[in-house]
């Protein structure tokens, strides 16, 4: 048994057995929803419909309805693609690089973190489908044989980088959760007096028994996966930076973007778990799970990489002076002093100094100010997307196409549908899947719960006493 | 013919763990743990040997590179080479650099879901398939050892039971194997 330091906080509250473990996280799957649960999801599936209708009419008209313009080909759809992105990657960064860290205050939250991601990958996936406009010929993204002969995808292209990069990082992180999730199905399983649950749980379970030697394996796996998603997220977002630091624009033409872009996104993705978790723990009773300890802590990573984008931040100035290139010159001047001067004071605020906030242990510690702080985050990032969008674009080398970006409302309307499909999803998996990692956490039980950690510093004291009586 | 079976049901892992320590030392055979988590260390107690699918995921990965590349070096330098912008693809060593992202996905790609599937395949998981942990609470609570009675003809299954109440089991109850080997 590991024994862990006394002073450490403990993970888990309370003086829980493991039957009590799987008792309060399975509870909310056999349970009914309450009218507040009904409501939210009424209202996100509301949102997500409206979303999806707007899609339609977006293919049926053409893109033409978006807000797009011939100097500005590319602004709220991207801005939103690299904002979902970079929300999912906390998930990973929680599951995959926690772990080899050995950070075990994951486990509490490594579950939703994940589901978080995937579910954020997939809104962010709908963005660059639905701009090719002919979504029937989506397909031409992949390396296929086509009808035009042998002409394929161009590989020196970091828009397919993308895809490859978007796609694998889809695929894997589904892969990990599925993988963590099998042993906590069958625990549902196992537990289930319904037939119809009985089976749904048997069929999802894929008929884990957890014995020693797949217990064994489970953990190879884990490891081995977590060594390989840690480049990967970090890949992802480089790559989704070289589709703008690959080209010649001011404003996008820096090599600071692939570590600033990966710094932005764990920081935006922090925030949104989280938003989530700050109502999922009090909305299925999983305080003593997701204690005020694991926000301190996500609130540290919050803070640190919220000051590594504040330093990129001013670097970006900083090189654009120095480079003595008056393009570069102009485009930050017209960032911060041009018609999208509101949109970079915002991002300023809300990135940079906002989240200062955090170095209060106070405000670290309180619910309300984290949960505040983390939708201000979250707002600046996506007005970071925008700034280095459409203030690099709309006013290119040529003045006479100098011009503005406007949203229309069905570009506003397919934002608001992502949030609704992203909230559906997470409200369903909230439901039905145990949201809290049960084996992992049992496993932690006793280094690290409380009644556990009580007994053995106990146990120590009184060793202490004895030596001291000799 | 139906195998009889002790099961010896512990609340504790460490105290199932020093259990099969103390039987196996005693040259009792133990068929199989079931718990609601890994326990570590119990691996060598029951003999087992690492497992070998992380070896498994290096070649995988190795085959995803090169898979990775072979498919680019066709598509893009042997079967129709582009000139975008006065930068013609001439030949794979030269492409290299524009082709390591797309190379490193892949990699990645091949490499974690050959190594899922090998998962899947030694550990029999699929949708469907019959689970055969004896317990039910195996899964919730209990860590639960399983003694065939045949693997170990020169114990008494009373002497037996007796040994491992002693060593901390909760219950012991007789059951009968599930699955042939």
């Amino acid at each position: 048994m590991q024994i862990e330091s006394p002073i450490r906080q403990p993970l888990i509250l309370g003086n829980k057995s493991y039957a009590q473990i799987t008792d309060e996280i399975v509870r909310p799957i056999e349970g009914r929803a309450n009218k507040m649960w009904y409501l939210v999801f009424t209202i996100a599936a509301l949102c997500a419909l409206w979303g999806l209708g707007l899609i339609a009419y977006t293919f049926g008209t053409g893109i033409g309805v978006w807000g797009l313009n011939k100097t500005v080909g590319w602004a709220w759809d991207i801005t939103n693609f690299v904002w979902w992105v970079g929300i999912g990657h906390a998930g990973t960064l929680i599951s995959a690089i926690l772990l080899l860290f050995r950070q075990k205050w994951r486990m509490a939250i490594n579950r939703s973190a994940e589901a978080m991601t995937i579910f954020a990958v997939i809104c962010a996936a709908m963005f660059p489908g639905i701009h090719v406009g002919r979504v029937w010929v989506v397909y031409w993204f992949f390396p296929v044989p086509n009808q035009f002969g042998s002409l394929w995808v161009n590989f020196n292209s970091p828009l397919l980088w993308d895809l490859f990069a978007i796609s694998t990082y889809f695929s894997v992180s589904l892969g990990f959760w599925y993988v963590g999730l099998i042993p906590d199905f069958a625990t549902v399983r196992d537990r289930q007096i319904v037939p119809f649950m009985k089976r749904i749980y048997k069929i999802v379970s894929f008929g884990w028994s957890g014995t020693t030697k797949s217990w064994q394996r489970f953990e190879e796996v884990s490891l081995v996966l977590a060594g390989l998603s840690t480049p990967l997220v970090l890949s992802v977002h480089t790559i989704v930076s070289f589709d703008f630091a690959t080209s010649v624009i001011p404003g996008w033409h820096t090599t600071i973007f692939p570590p600033y872009f990966v710094a932005g996104a764990i920081f935006s993705g922090f925030a949104m778990v989280a938003t989530l978790l700050i109502i999922m723990r009090k909305v299925l009773n999983l305080e003593e799970y997701i204690t005020v300890n694991h926000l301190e802590s996500m609130n540290k990573i919050i803070v640190v990489t919220g000051s590594i984008v504040g330093v990129a931040y001013i670097t970006e100035l900083v090189i654009a002076w120095y480079s003595g290139v008056q393009y570069e010159h102009y485009a930050f001047l017209n960032r911060a002093t041009g018609p999208y001067a509101w949109a970079y004071w915002i991002m300023m605020s809300c990135n940079v100094i906002s989240p200062q906030l955090f170095w209060f242990r106070g405000i670290r510690r309180s619910l309300v100010g984290t949960f505040l702080l983390s939708i201000v985050v979250n707002i600046g990032m996506w007005f970071e997307r925008f700034v280095i969008i459409v203030t690099s674009l709309h006013r290119d080398y040529l003045p006479s196409s100098w011009t503005m970006f406007y949203p229309t409302w069905v570009d506003v309307g397919i934002f608001v549908g992502t949030l609704g499909i992203f909230f559906t999803l997470f409200l369903l998996f909230a439901r039905t899947f145990p949201v809290i990692a049960i084996a992992e956490t049992k496993s932690i039980l006793k280094s690290s719960g409380d009644g556990w950690k009580r007994k053995t510093k106990e146990k120590y004291a009184r060793i202490g006493e004895e030596a001291e009586a000799h | 013919m139906s195998k009889k079976t002790i099961l010896a049901k512990f609340t504790d892992p460490d105290e199932c763990l020093h259990a099969a320590e103390a039987l196996v030392k005693g040259g009792v055979k133990i068929r199989e743990v079931y718990s609601p988590f890994p326990i570590h260390g119990i691996d060598p107690v029951l003999g087992l040997s690492k497992t070998r699918i992380s070896t498994a995921a290096f070649f995988y990965g190795g085959a995803g590179l090169s898979l990775a590349l072979l498919m680019m070096w066709y598509m893009n330098v042997q079967d129709w080479p582009m000139d975008i912008g006065g930068k013609p693809s001439f030949s794979l060593a030269t492409n290299l650099p524009a082709f390591i992202p797309v190379a490193f996905e892949i990699t990645v790609l091949i490499a974690a879901h050959g190594m899922i599937g090998t998962y899947f395949f030694r550990t029999r998981l699929a949708p469907g398939i019959q689970p055969m942990n004896p317990e039910p609470r195996s899964t919730n609570d209990l860590f639960v050892m399983e003694i065939v009675l045949q693997d170990n003809p020169k114990q008494e299954a009373t002497a037996l039971k007796n040994q491992l109440l002693e060593l901390g089991a909760l219950e012991c109850t007789d059951d009968e194997l599930r699955y042939e080997d």
